[in-house]
């Protein structure tokens, strides 16, 4: 028996923070215009010695004001991602279960162009418009995860294959409408490859940062005090409940929690897929599949895997770049079709 | 105080744990219904048994009698109808999940696994409702999941995947998951179901001797007429939502009363351990 200890969690989490990082690095260095390493190194130690004046101009306008936000930016939602496709996958019983592949994201990015219509028709103080989107995407991403929960219940079990089908169906039905408002109504609705396929391009406020990032902490939070309990989800209802699990409380927590990573993520970023598959597929191989390193470790695998991606999106086809949602599905969609042959098989 | 009478007061206290009614169902119905506004499908009338601690019980019954509808009102996992079932004085429904779940182990038919956990994982779970729902598992858990894996002869599948495991192998970690719980009662459906002979002999003499060593009610939902009569203490005879008998082998094993329950001709005589024995007949 080797049960699961502080020690290993720690271990395993230094190491994917020690890839982040070596991630970040090759991120900040790769782009339209190349930085050097050396410089890069001399800058940082200038802003750890707390002499700012010394900084290069390179550092200030390349690194400081375009790469680290959004490079923070691909953080927060990986992470985000990733942790919502893990619990949407414990929920459901689900191992093919994501967020973009369920609709989830659909729904969440119809909600937060909904938001952005809306926005300008009411009356309210700029600092409470700005939360109008994400929590339009939360909605949209809550009401779909319940529709697609729903259609994928036969006879009080949840039928894979129909919940998945179900996924698709409400996915496309509402990029339909997503589409049908990009075309009818104009405004500052950003483009439509933004909604349907992601992008982490768009430039925050200051303050969207912190928004996201305590968003992230306080959801994913949630969803990690009911990390026992979802081990024990994942044989059944009945059996977790005979084990001692309080079903509908960690059903509600991890519902909801998700839905707003979801809704945060995508509010952000348009509808990037595959991430919240991929990332805890591959988590669940290397270090098992015990939510209490799973669902940290995770988190830290879809920073990893969205900063890397968006790397590649930014550096591909420069000068030009290509969304990372489409990075990512080329990759994700793939390794959908092998999971899902290998589960029929 | 004289030493003398510390040790009347102490076999008498014995004595009293020894006679408690651990288990009480009472006067329990239940009604099962796909839409509130049409009649029920099925329906249970009231049943009422006890069980004392070290009692092996089984529900006997044929199929859509009952008898895993009985075995989930005692588990608190449904609400019944009308009566009660307390355990040590406390109603079961009305027990948090994680009360309960100290106090009352199930073993179900199947038990069904998303990813692949090795058998000692598995054991673990059955700790879950003695921790605290961050806490990591402690020496003590580990100690108790592997004398659980060797009450059950099952030590040497520690490391093996559940996946990986036969029928009968895989059965006695589920069981061994139930002892991890330290239960007071334990429920059992049909867990004999995919067992070969062997197997089935092996999990029930395992489950008398733990029953007796450990002082669980055993509850177990079975078809295996001839088992029960071997192993149980108390049989509920069970048909059509009824409970028709409740009562020691010897008593409810009469020809007629089986012979118009399992709706088959058949001969019951004593076996030499004094237990009754059902020969089914074929060939009319």
């Amino acid at each position: 028996m080797r049960p699961l200890t502080l020690r290993r969690l720690f271990l395993e989490c230094s190491i994917l923070v020690l890839i982040l990082f070596v991630v970040v690095v090759i991120a900040v260095k790769f782009g339209a215009v190349p930085v050097s390493l050396y410089a890069l190194g001399r800058d940082l130690w200038h802003v750890l010695l707390g002499q700012r004046a010394d900084l290069s101009s390179d550092y200030v306008l390349i690194i400081k004001n375009i790469r680290l936000p959004r490079i923070l930016l691909g953080i927060i939602v990986g992470a985000s991602l990733s942790v919502a496709g893990t619990s949407f996958q414990a929920l459901l019983r689900n191992p093919l279960a994501d967020p973009y592949v369920l609709g989830v994201s659909m729904g969440a990015s119809l909600g937060s162009i909904l938001a952005l219509i809306a926005e300008p028709h009411l009356s309210i103080s700029p600092a409470l418009a700005s939360l109008l989107t994400p929590l339009g995407a939360f909605l949209g991403a809550g009401a779909t995860i319940a529709a697609v929960y729903f259609l994928g219940r036969r006879e009080g079990q949840i039928d894979s294959a129909t919940l998945l089908l179900g996924g698709v169906i409400i996915s496309s039905f509402l990029s339909a409408i997503i589409m049908f408002l990009m075309n009818t109504l104009s405004g500052n609705l950003r483009g439509l490859s933004f909604w349907l396929m992601g992008d982490l391009s768009t430039p925050l406020q200051k303050s969207a940062y912190w928004f996201l990032g305590i968003g992230f902490l306080l959801a994913a939070g949630a969803i990690y005090t009911t990390a026992a309990d979802l081990n024990l989800l994942l044989s059944g209802e009945k059996e977790a409940m005979h084990l001692g699990v309080d079903v509908p409380r960690v059903r509600l927590v991890v519902y909801i929690a998700a839905s707003l990573l979801t809704g945060l993520a995508v509010s952000v970023s348009g509808a990037i897929g595959y991430v919240g598959l991929i990332v805890p597929h591959a988590i669940r191989f290397i270090f098992g599949s015990d939510h209490r390193t799973l669902l940290p470790t995770a988190a830290l695998g879809g920073a990893i895997a969205l900063v890397f991606a968006d790397t590649l999106a930014r550096t591909i086809v420069a000068p030009t770049e290509v969304s990372v949602g489409a990075v990512t599905a080329l990759v994700g969609a793939p390794l959908f079709i092998y999971l899902l042959r290998r589960r029929l098989s | 105080m004289s030493a003398g009478s510390a040790h009347a007061r102490h076999l008498a206290e014995a004595g009293r744990l020894a006679n408690e009614i651990r288990l009480s169902v009472e006067q329990v119905s239940y009604a099962y219904s796909a839409n509130p506004a049409q009649a029920p499908l099925f329906t249970l009338e009231a049943t009422s048994l006890q069980a004392r601690p070290g009692e092996i019980v089984a529900i006997l019954g044929p199929n859509a009698s009952g008898k895993s509808t009985l075995l989930h009102l005692i588990s608190g996992a449904l609400a019944p109808l009308s009566g009660r079932v307390l355990l040590n004085g406390f109603v079961t429904q009305s027990l948090t999940p994680r009360t309960r779940a100290q106090r009352i182990a199930v073993v179900q038919q199947e038990s069904a696994l998303l990813f692949p956990a090795r058998a000692w994982e598995f054991v673990l779970q059955g700790r879950h409702s003695h921790r605290r729902s961050l806490r990591f598992e402690s020496e003590d858990d580990v100690l108790i999941a592997k004398n659980a894996l060797a009450q059950v002869g099952a030590a040497d599948l520690s490391d093996r995947w559940m996946n990986q495991i036969s029928g009968g192998e895989k059965q006695r970690v589920i069981l061994a998951r139930a002892l991890a719980q330290q239960p007071l009662l334990l429920l059992l459906d049909e867990p004999t179901l995919h067992l070969d002979i062997a197997a089935q002999i092996g999990l029930l003499d395992a489950l008398r001797r733990l029953a007796a060593e450990n002082r669980y009610t055993v509850v177990v939902v079975t078809h295996e007429l001839n088992l029960a009569a071997e192993y149980a203490d108390q049989v509920v005879l069970m048909q059509r939502g009824r409970c028709l008998r409740v009562g020691p082998p010897a008593s409810i094993y009469q020809r007629e009363l089986l012979e118009q329950v399992f709706q088959t001709p058949l001969s019951v005589e004593l076996g030499s351990s004094g237990r009754p024995r059902v020969t089914v007949l074929s060939g009319t």
